[in-house]
Parts: C-alpha cells; sequence; structure tokens
C-alpha cells in the first residue's frame, strides 16, 4: 500500500478526531487528501508529534485524539511510548505509517527496517496493539475502535519523493483553528 | 500556600516537565496532589510538545525543567512553541549560575540566559523575596506575547 492512499483511507473514517501529523510528506499527504480544522500539522519540530496528540488527549479526554506518525519520528523520541502507556489517554490512537526509510531526505534507513514498533509499544503497555499490511486489514481495522492508548502500525511502501504540495497554512493559522475547533465542540 | 498554589493562582491549569533537583521539594508536592495531574514526561523536548498540545486543548502549562534540559529542548521551542505562538511558562533550573557548580554545568549555565534571549523567550529571574513578582511579570509577558516565557530559578529560590 502507498503511504497516501493509507492517509486517504484513516482520514476518510476520522468524524471529529483531532489529528496531529508528523512533519514531512505525511502532513502534506494528510492536507492534501482532507484538510480540515482538526488538523493539526506539525511542520518541524520532528519526533513531537506523539507528545503534542497526548497533551491534547490529556487536556481534553472527551475527544478522541490520532497522531499520524512515521517511524523516523517516532524513532526520535522513542521514550514518549512510555510516558503515553503510563498515562494511559483511553483517548489516543497512534498510527505510525511505517516505510522504514527516512523520505524527505533521499530514503536513507530508519531501524524499523530491523526493529519492530509494534513490539515496543506493545511492550510499554499500549492497551491494544495492531499491525496492517494491505489496504483491507487497514479498512477492518478503523471499523473497530478499542480503547487506547492504541497502537496501530500501517506498514507502506519506500516511495520516494511524493507529490503532495506543502501544507497550505501558516503556523499560527493551523494552532487557531485546532484549538477553535475543540472549544467549539465543547460549547455544543 | 507553596509555589504551586502561586501557579494555579496565575491560571496555570496543565502541569509537565522533567525532575530537577532544583525544584526537588515541589516535584514531589505536584505528584503527591492529584488535583494537579501532573504529567512527567521523559525529556524536556518531549514536554514542551505535551505543554503544546494542552494549550491546543485549551489549557495553559507550566513546564519543569533544568536549564540542561533547556538546551535540549531548543528545537522543540524554537520550530513548536514559538513558531505556532505558543504561551507557556518554563520553569527553570538554574545550574551553574555563579561558575561555582560541578563541571557539567558550567557552560550551559553561562549561556541560559543568552540562550533564552537569542530565541526571543522573555526570561524572569526571581530573588526569594521576588518571586511573585518576577511570575506576574513572566505571565503578563507570555501572553502579551503569545510565546512562551522562562522563570529562570537559583537552586535555593523556590521551595
Amino acid at each position: 500500500m502507498r503511504r497516501a492512499e493509507a492517509i486517504a483511507r484513516v482520514a476518510a473514517a476520522l468524524g471529529d478526531d483531532v489529528v496531529v501529523t508528523a512533519n514531512g510528506w505525511i502532513g502534506r499527504e494528510t492536507c492534501a487528501a482532507a484538510d480540515r480544522p482538526e488538523n493539526f500539522y506539525m511542520l518541524g519540530s520532528m519526533g513531537l508529534a506523539a507528545p503534542i496528540a497526548l497533551g491534547i488527549a490529556l487536556a481534553q479526554p472527551e475527544r478522541n485524539v490520532v497522531v499520524f506518525d512515521g517511524d523516523g519520528n517516532l524513532f526520535m523520541t522513542l521514550g514518549v511510548l512510555a510516558t503515553i502507556a503510563e498515562q494511559r489517554p483511553a483517548n489516543l490512537l497512534h498510527i505510525v505509517f511505517d516505510n522504514g526509510v527516512y523520505g524527505s531526505t533521499g530514503g536513507q534507513r530508519s531501524p524499523s527496517q530491523r526493529v519492530a514498533l509494534d513490539a515496543l509499544a506493545l511492550a510499554a503497555g499500549y492497551a491494544a496493539v495492531d499491525r496492517v499490511t494491505t489496504a483491507e486489514e487497514l479498512d477492518e481495522r478503523l471499523r473497530r475502535r478499542p480503547a487506547g492508548p492504541a497502537f496501530l502500525l500501517v506498514k507502506v511502501l519506500a516511495e520516494a519523493d511524493g507529490d503532495a504540495p506543502r501544507v497550505v497554512h501558516e503556523p499560527e493559522e493551523i494552532a487557531r483553528r485546532v484549538r477553535d475547533a475543540v472549544a467549539m465542540a465543547l460549547q455544543k | 500556600m507553596s509555589f504551586l498554589d502561586d501557579l494555579r493562582g496565575a491560571g496555570f491549569d496543565f502541569f509537565t516537565g522533567v525532575p530537577d533537583s532544583t525544584f526537588k521539594r515541589l516535584l514531589c508536592e505536584l505528584e503527591e496532589r492529584p488535583e494537579f495531574a501532573y504529567v512527567p514526561a521523559v525529556s524536556e523536548n518531549v514536554a514542551v510538545g505535551i505543554a503544546a498540545g494542552a494549550h491546543l486543548g485549551g489549557r495553559t502549562a507550566a513546564v519543569f525543567m533544568q536549564n540542561a534540559g533547556l538546551a535540549l529542548a531548543v528545537n522543540a521551542l524554537a520550530s513548536l512553541a514559538i513558531l505556532y505562538r505558543i504561551p507557556m511558562l518554563l520553569v527553570v533550573g538554574w545550574r551553574g549560575h555563579d561558575g561555582g557548580d560541578s563541571p557539567e554545568h558550567r557552560i550551559t549555565g553561562a549561556v541560559t540566559l543568552p540562550l533564552l534571549e537569542l530565541l526571543g523567550v522573555p526570561a524572569f529571574v526571581p530573588a526569594r523575596d521576588s518571586i511573585d513578582a518576577e511570575l506576574a511579570r513572566a505571565v503578563a509577558a507570555m501572553h502579551a506575547q503569545s510565546r512562551p516565557a522562562a522563570l529562570v530559578c537559583r537552586p535555593g529560590v523556590v521551595r
């Protein structure tokens, strides 16, 4: 499965979930597939998509929060698996689109070619851990909503540069949109 | 009333960070008081990420760290908190502030305030009898500029 296809399939299943995307192609492809105010596009600060999502999930325990992480991103702050497992946010789904390479910088290998991130999440103590490789498996998994913290490793192809444009929004606007979307849902 | 109550009084409703001996008693108190729902982070850049998320979720975070961890969190501050104009209060323990600390603190201790200045993070250095006033100034700067502000504390200032 191509990453852009996997992202589009997850985006189609989102509802009003808040999404935090890792920097690089994951954010660009998410913005291209389904730009929405609930998306926080992390443009820099590699490795911090999961910590940001954890902060939102703890601040708003009634709201579902989904991380669109990458393998290179997660390896950069691997310890956050322990923080998430220790905090046990039931409303957090941590998806890793795992292509085994640093795709934005030329495709150098990441440790995930030999180190299984889903095994690490399971060892840390995530409440539900799954791995899918096909579109059918992904759709089937997305129909279930196990209590979190849940971890979903989506194995995707290692590809050369994608063709999605840069995220069109300014950073301040991205933050304001997400904050407003969360606050508005609370008022309803 | 402890400094934690002062923080709550100043509007902070989310607490994260990494332990630092400068705040030994304060952080133990933080863990013992469940109403603060302290989120211990594994590193200071992760703590800044969690605090940024808390802001997106409608909260205002205080982040405890040692100045060594401030150095680790530089990119999280620059390309996340400052870039997206996310307010948070960094409560930083200032080891090596006078050159008399142990060797590992000398270099980071000497560059702590210049580092914050380079980043454009307003920094406030309280004495024992000016902690309330400096906290108020830091909070005002944080809101006025919608960015992180730092309270840089020598050991013994906050008890």
